[in-house]
């Protein structure tokens, strides 16, 4: 696994970008990749993050889109707005989770 | 692909039951979540998703379908459509699979095109009231390979 400095931080990441420890990451590190990923964090993009930190650690993997929507209390065209280039991946991506195994 | 030529992908729905509706709904979406522009194109039977009096109803094809492990002619004793219907049902419900009304909520804000094909429209006599909101727009044959330029195309 390839290991990058970002924001002053060595981490490991995999082929697609995602960190491989989730201990690993701080919000340094979400900034770093998500400006790699052309989003520049508002505060509703930390809402999500939160959740998604959250709910990983809870339920052991990444939440899906839905799920998100339906707890976070942001809804389905708002994750579009904030992750134009796709919800799916990089919600979990930023939040320093590894990528959600499920299809919804 | 390069940044300026972003992935499309054009699914031809032309089944209406319910086993056959949601591949192309979930595809789709997940096509979406990963930042892939997703067009729909409903057609024949598959104009049943899209149907605001069908959409609720669509059932698990009993006969004819191999994979349901019964005999035809068992599949074929009224009621076992509704049967393996709610049993499908309610596994889906057990994993959050979210309605195919849902799905299709879920599609539109996710910015993913739903079109209905206008020579299905005609055969069984619909309008545009007929189809739920959802629906972009009506296009012919011709409309959709315009549309769909570009896109890789999965036919269900």
């Amino acid at each position: 696994m390839p290991t990058e400095t970002l924001a002053g931080h060595t981490v490991e990441l995999d082929a697609e970008g995602f960190l491989t420890d989730p201990s690993a990451w701080n919000r340094e590190i979400a900034g770093e990749l998500a400006r790699r990923a052309g989003l520049a964090l508002n505060d509703q993009h930390w809402k999500v993050i939160e959740f998604c930190r959250k709910d990983a650690q809870e339920k052991g993997e990444a939440p899906g889109v839905r799920r998100i929507t339906q707890l976070a209390g942001v809804s389905m065209r708002d994750m579009y707005a904030l992750f134009p280039k796709g919800p799916g991946k990089l919600a979990a991506l930023v939040s320093g989770l590894r990528k959600p195994q499920g299809c919804i | 692909m390069g940044e300026d030529t972003p992935r499309k992908v054009a699914i031809i729905c032309s089944k209406g039951t319910l086993d056959m509706a949601y591949p192309g709904l979930i595809l789709a979406n997940s096509a979406r979540m990963i930042g892939i522009d997703a067009m729909l194109f409903f057609t024949f039977w598959g104009m049943d998703i899209v149907n605001k009096k069908k959409l609720d109803k669509l059932e698990v094809a009993t006969v004819g379908n191999p994979s349901m492990g019964m005999p035809t002619f068992l599949g074929a004793i009224p009621g076992m459509g509704a049967f393996a219907t709610s049993m499908m049902k309610k596994e889906m419900t057990k994993l959050e699979i979210p309605t195919v009304r849902e799905m299709l909520e879920i599609l539109d804000a996710s910015g993913a095109e739903l079109y209905a094909c206008k020579m299905a429209m005609d055969m069984f006599k619909l309008t545009r009231d007929d189809l739920v909101p959802e629906v972009k727009g009506v296009l012919t044959a011709m409309d959709f390979w315009e549309k769909a330029e570009g896109a890789q195309i999965v036919f269900i």
